[in-house]
């Protein structure tokens, strides 16, 4: 990955001059990059990575695997698409192995959950099974610790 | 009740402590400190060798190794300083394996040095040379490197320390703490100066792969310089390995061979685990070492460009994992300087002077951390800066 994206990566937040330095460059021009990356498409946005655990406590996140049959004229873009279209999923991605979506759906208990899939997912049309995976608890999201930070184990001060 | 002073080597009563310790020991009785004052990689060990040490350890072999290491590792050695130096040495001979470079630097010193050599310590510089010499009964002597000549050793310096008891000199490049490094043109320079003296030459190498911009060259490289110099180098920085204890030293056949003598009665032989741990370092973790090399660049970046803003001047390193920007713009010492750093924004660094007395007037910051974590200590310091002058 080119370097100013997986700086971006790690931390969405640095400043251009921040990033100039690091990389050698101007402000000016990584503010023109990071603009090209926005224009093509490459970087499609930026958000945060929150503690669920803390920030809304009452949030139930499930990952639900899902069979489907792709049709002739109606594959599995178009279902993913489909399925993409409801508020309540997060993340849609077409796999490979035993089943064919995994999707993320977050709501606001296991109950409105469990009737989302039952109403929603499991009737669109080319659905043949769902399974439902409550998630219990976090504990990296990408490529952050969520549960606590790792603790520094070297002294303050080695020679 | 025994009298302890009476048991206690003269020698060693005289000798002080590291002036890092003390400021270690402010440190830690305060709460909520971040500290950029240590010298280890903040990266942990590669995967790859953490797992041929976990198999070394199922397989059971825990035995002592043959005292200069194991063979396959002393190879690997010899076929890493042909790749990186070009230089031929003979692992049957001409290597040992040490617990770390500290051992290296220690146990090639105590073979070289007879009462009343002088031994020339280019500073500022990690703290246990004059140490080590001054218990061999050697007399340190310390070439003070300037911040106008980038803390390279240059030959006017090295020449007005050269007298007619000169023996060794300890030529620590990239250094701790500066970062400074010596190109091959600025090797070129000194080496007929100290071919004319007959001086021998101590190349701690410790931070050889931790170079921004361009390669390290060693001084064994340059015109027959191999035949008078010891190399020490390990796996600590370079790898991340600083708890395996392993490092090792090349040196002429003769010199080694006297050398192993100190290595066999004091410690046998190094970490077998680690000596397993270490060939799959240099067979197999090249890219590795790469990526950090790259991450440490990008703070080094951060971190000169930062000081400089905030009105402490910093020479641009390009090696190691420290940069060392002047203070003497806020009128205060060092250890004044570090001392209300700490009590007053929690922020722990290392003054200059601990490195030797051209050191005083610099800190010491090590970017051996997260970007996180810098990036919340520069803002603390520059808070500090701020409120001194409002003072």
């Amino acid at each position: 990955m080119e370097e100013l994206l997986s700086l971006l990566k790690q931390n969405a937040r640095l400043s251009n001059e921040q990033l100039a330095v690091m990389l050698g460059d101007t402000p000016e021009s990584i503010a023109k990059k990071i603009e090209e990356y926005e224009k093509k498409g490459i970087i499609k946005g930026y958000s945060v990575i929150l503690n669920d655990e803390v920030v809304s406590k009452d949030t139930v996140t499930a990952f639900i695997e899902l069979k489907v049959t792709p049709k002739r004229d109606y594959g599995f873009d178009d279902l993913a698409r489909t399925v993409m279209m409801y508020d309540e999923v997060e993340s849609v991605a077409l796999i490979s192995g035993d089943y064919d979506l995994a999707v993320t759906v977050s709501g606001e208990s296991l109950k409105n959950i469990a009737l989302f899939v039952a109403e929603r997912l499991s009737t669109i049309d080319g659905v043949l099974s769902t399974a439902t995976h409550f998630v219990l608890k976090r504990y990296k999201e990408k490529g952050i610790f969520i549960e606590k930070e790792v603790v520094d184990e070297r002294s303050f001060i080695s020679p | 009740m025994i009298n302890y002073d009476n048991v206690l080597s003269e020698k060693i009563k005289t000798l002080k402590p590291s002036g890092i310790r003390k400021f270690f020991d402010i440190a830690q009785t305060i709460d909520g400190v971040i500290s950029l004052g240590v010298g280890e990689p903040d990266f942990p060990t590669p995967w790859a060798i953490r797992s041929v040490a976990i198999s070394t350890l199922e397989k059971g072999k825990t035995v002592y190794t043959s005292n200069s290491g194991l063979l396959q590792l002393r190879e690997e050695i010899a076929e890493y300083i042909k790749r990186k130096n070009n230089l031929e040495y003979n692992p049957h001979n001409e290597i040992i394996v040490t617990v770390g470079g500290s051992e290296a630097i220690d146990i090639s010193l105590r073979t070289l040095i007879n009462p009343g050599d002088e031994v020339l310590i280019v500073e500022p510089c990690f703290v246990c040379y004059a140490p080590i010499v001054t218990l061999c009964g050697g007399i340190p002597v310390s070439i003070n490197t300037k911040v106008e000549d980038n803390f390279k050793l240059t030959p006017q310096i090295l020449k007005e320390k050269i007298t007619d008891k000169s023996k060794v000199l300890v030529l620590p490049f990239p250094s701790n703490p500066t970062g400074a490094i010596m190109t091959r043109e600025d090797l070129l320079e000194i080496v007929d100066i100290i071919k004319e003296n007959n001086i021998f030459v101590l190349s701690d190498e410790i931070y050889s792969e931790l170079t921004y911009g361009r390669k390290h060259c060693s001084i064994a490289e340059i015109n027959e310089m191999q035949e008078r110099t010891i190399i020490v180098n390990g796996f600590s920085k370079a790898f991340a390995m600083t708890g395996w204890r392993l490092g090792y030293l090349a040196a002429p056949e003769p010199i080694v061979t006297q050398i192993l003598k100190i290595h066999q009665y004091a410690i046998m032989c190094s970490p077998t685990v680690s000596q397993y741990a270490a060939i799959e370092a240099l067979k197999n973790c090249e890219n590795e070492v790469e990526k950090m090399v790259n991450e440490y660049d990008k703070r080094r970046r951060l971190l000169v460009d930062s000081f400089n803003n905030m009105g402490l001047e910093c020479f641009n390193p390009e090696g190691a994992f420290y940069v060392f920007p002047s203070i003497k713009s806020t009128g205060l010492s060092s250890e004044e300087f570090c001392e209300r750093l700490l009590f007053e924004q929690k922020v722990a660094v290392v003054p200059g002077n601990a490195f030797g007395e051209s050191g005083e007037g610099f800190i010491r910051v090590s970017y051996a951390y997260s970007l996180k974590h810098l990036i919340e200590a520069l803002k603390r310091i520059e808070k500090f800066i701020n409120s001194l002058k409002k003072d």
